[in-house]
């Protein structure tokens, strides 16, 4: 059940469209689609990792918020400079919550800003030699540094600064590994192809440094990959992991560290759980070591189990043994959670907007919960994520591709969810509207939100913002009573 | 007094435009008109016959040196040369590094701001990098900066095929704000008809030859000395040729937005003055052993 018929949703998207110009019209209409579960592909019904329109109002980030703030920024003992003006690195600083254990400014750095502040001389003669002399400062200031990265912003793709070759000649002197990353961000329509550059990075200078040099390896040894550790979320998939006999050897990215990207070549297992974000090295170590990977989903108890057993089964009778003793003790807890909050929970309905997996991955977590998703959508997802979609959601539900902020706003008003999930840039709209919101990109403040752990602070956090007094508050006392139709009554 | 008149000198690399902008200004300054010359090269060598130096130091040169181009005064970049002309380079990096168009645009910013464009000037010319590769080296035409543009050119190809170019650039700027097209100034090459083919250029780009200077060593002589015909060998009949030109400058009154032509226009009218062969369009594509197959078919 979707929160409108199938009829009612089309109605919605052609009412929506109306107000933009033919052009705009047609191309919008090619992002917006409601779901049918037995479709194969999602390629006739949604086009995405397109252009946005000139006009609309994005969410969208660009490749330097891909390469920077996801992929390279959390590996705790690599230090990232932002190669431009200030901006691009003050602004990714810090805050996508990407917990580490670790002393800043010792042996970890994902919180500080390096950034080679340029300046018009910088633009007018090249900042290739403010480069070299940062790299030794970085070097001098904090030795234990284990590699850098240099993320490059706009204006370097424009002078066309020569960082491969800063990066070559700084790596042989300081004798660690230096990575140029071509992520400006006027490159690609999103995010997306940030993460794809900085996968590309990794490949190109990191995976194969460690290639045949000793290590002990075991036959359970795995890796997980695209956990960025919000709000300790690795941490807490890590715990699962382990207790069912697995031996984690690297986290990507979030509270990582160059050793264990490097040392990655070594495991029998990839699990991939950000598929947006890291497929790309994910195929990679595929093709060089012959390394199969696994998209796995640490969303709520079902998906938690699901993905066990799934893990599971790549291994032999321990390791499966393993996963049941897990599940088996976790079990009672997760019901637990949901004895305690389904009966607050149920029947609610969401909308998501989030990036490139979490639309489709938390479905499981909110259906434990007894609440139903009704309209999703990504930022920056491709086609392949679309297709895992219309899986995971419900039949005639409404799907959207990079939604514009007056689409999202009319789609709420017509399906008047009873929670939205999305990003801080969409969270104090929908606030105003009277809406309850979660951020579904930092937790909150909260989290984590994988695994079992998690999977009682999603429980809990949701409850308290659907359940808030305060929606009751919404209206001022002297309008009319009938202006609050939007207005949610709590339970 | 009279308002202060900005001109830019575009042309062809190599043309001979800061040779001729330099005589130009120093014919003007003889004349008694205070004029400054600002340099948009990263070369930076548009005002050593008028300083007799081998490179000015430049805007964005002492702005490196200092840290940025706020911790610089007016004096540090102006200096001034024969018959007090102001002279200014923007400077910017060598080849190969950084962005030259930026320095252009952050050295003419300082200008402006520092108050460089005084009351008391007359005329300011911009002496502007040969191709117009990006934005920064069509900073002097845009709004409030120059609006008069004479172009370099010679009677060969590449030098009319530039001028059409640059041409098409100021249509762009013309339509929006007040820059135009003033004249083509013919620096000869000793070409055939060369004086009739750019009056033929000038004409179809709604424009005129505004003066055709001759080709004439004591230029070159002059310049060896670091100095300008006009300082060194004033009675010089090619000295007459510079003020002449300025004279026409001073009087000039035929500001036009450009009709620029098309590439088949140019060529023929490139061919009509035997400058280019009617083309054989037989023989397009075609291998020196295919050609000659052709001729035994034949």
């Amino acid at each position: 059940m979707s929160a409108l018929t199938r009829e009612e949703t089309e109605a919605l998207i052609q009412e929506v469209l109306e107000v933009y110009p033919e052009k705009a019209k047609k191309d919008r209409a090619k992002h917006l689609m409601i779901n049918d579960k037995e479709l194969e592909s999602s390629k006739k019904c949604i086009s995405s990792n397109r252009k946005s329109l000139p006009g609309v109002m994005t969410m969208r980030g660009c490749a330097y918020a891909g390469s920077k703030g996801v992929v390279w920024g959390p590996i705790k003992d690599v230090i990232s400079i932002s190669h431009g003006p200030i901006g691009c690195g003050q602004y990714s600083r810090a805050g996508r919550r990407n917990y580490y254990s670790g002393t800043s400014g010792i042996d970890s750095f994902c919180e500080m800003n390096f950034s080679s502040d340029f300046q018009e001389k910088d633009i007018v003669f090249g900042g290739d030699k403010k480069l070299a002399k940062l790299i030794n400062e970085i070097e001098t200031l904090f030795p234990l540094n284990k590699g850098i990265s240099v993320q490059s912003e706009c204006p370097v793709g424009l002078i066309g600064d020569d960082i491969e070759a800063v990066a070559k000649k700084a790596a042989k002197e300081l004798d660690k590994p230096v990575v140029p990353v071509r992520c400006e961000g006027f490159r690609g329509v999103s995010q997306s192809l940030g993460h794809h550059i900085a996968n590309d990075s990794v490949r190109d200078w990191i995976i194969s440094n460690r290639d045949g040099r000793a290590f002990e390896k075991t036959p359970y040894d795995v890796a997980i990959l695209g956990d960025y550790n919000v709000g300790g979320d690795a941490w807490a998939s890590r715990i699962l992991l382990e207790e069912m006999g697995l031996r984690v050897v690297a986290q990507w990215s979030g509270d990582g560290t160059l050793a264990e990207m490097e040392n990655t070549p070594n495991v029998k297992l990839n699990l991939l759980h950000c598929y947006r974000s890291m497929n790309y090295i994910s195929r990679h170590m595929e093709e060089k070591y012959g390394i199969p990977w696994l998209e796995y989903n640490f969303f709520g108890p079902t998906k938690i189990k699901e993905s066990l057993r799934k893990i599971a089964g790549f291994f032999d009778g321990s390791i499966k043994e393993g996963a049941e003793r897990v599940i088996e003790k976790y079990t009672p807890q997760m019901d637990a959670v949901i004895a305690k909050f389904k009966p607050r929970l149920q029947g609610k309905k969401v909308m998501l907007y989030v990036g490139g997996l979490r639309p489709r991955h938390v479905v499981g977590a909110y259906e434990d919960l007894g609440m139903e998703v009704v309209g999703a959508g990504y930022e920056f997802a491709h086609n392949d994520d679309y297709d895992r979609t219309i899986k995971e959601m419900g039949d005639a539900t409404l799907i959207y591709d990079d939604v514009t902020g007056y689409e999202f706003e009319e789609f709420v008003k017509a399906m008047k969810p009873d929670l939205i999930g999305s990003g801080i840039k969409e969270k104090y709209v929908f606030h105003k509207m009277g809406v309850p919101f979660r951020q579904l990109h930092s937790w909150d403040y909260s989290g984590p939100y994988h695994g079992c752990d998690g999977f009682a602070v999603f429980a809990r956090d949701m409850d308290m913002t659907i359940n808030n007094p305060c929606w009751n508050m919404m209206q001022a006392p002297w309008q009319p009573k009938a202006a609050g139709s939007l207005l949610k009554v709590a339970a | 007094m009279a308002k202060l008149r900005q001109a830019a000198i575009y042309g062809k690399g190599g043309i001979g435009k800061s040779t001729t902008t330099q005589n130009l200004v120093a014919a003007l300054a003889e004349a008694g008109k205070k004029v400054m010359i600002v340099g948009c090269d990263p070369k930076a060598d548009s005002t050593r016959l008028i300083l007799h130096a081998k490179a000015q130091n430049s805007v964005m040169e002492l702005a490196a040196e200092a840290g940025s181009v706020e911790d610089l005064e007016l004096e540090d970049v102006l200096s001034v040369g024969y018959g007090g002309i102001k002279c200014v380079e923007s400077g910017g990096p060598e080849p190969g590094v950084g962005c030259a168009g930026r320095g252009v645009i952050t050295a003419i910013n300082f200008l402006e701001e520092e108050g460089a464009y005084s009351d008391d000037l007359d005329f300011v010319f911009y002496d502007v990098l040969g191709d117009v590769v990006c934005g920064g080296f069509a900073m002097p035409i845009r709004e409030n900066k120059a609006q008069e543009i004479y172009i370099v050119c010679s009677g060969e190809m590449m030098a009319m095929y530039a001028a059409n170019n640059i041409a098409k650039g100021i249509v762009k700027y013309a339509n929006s704000g007040s820059v135009r097209l003033a004249g083509l100034i013919c620096n000869s090459r000793n070409t055939d008809r060369e004086d009739e083919l750019i009056m033929a250029l000038a004409e179809k780009l709604g424009s005129q030859m505004i003066h055709f200077i001759p080709r004439d060593n004591a230029v070159q002589h002059a310049e060896i000395r670091r100095m300008t015909v006009i300082e060194f060998d004033p009675t010089h009949k090619q000295a007459d040729e510079y003020r002449a030109l300025a004279n026409k400058i001073v009087d000039n009154k035929k500001f036009v937005i450009p009709t620029p032509i098309t590439m088949d226009e140019l060529e023929a009218l490139l061919m009509e003055f035997g400058i280019m062969e009617v083309e054989n369009t037989a023989i397009i594509g075609k291998t020196a052993a295919e050609l000659a197959a052709d001729a035994i078919a034949a």
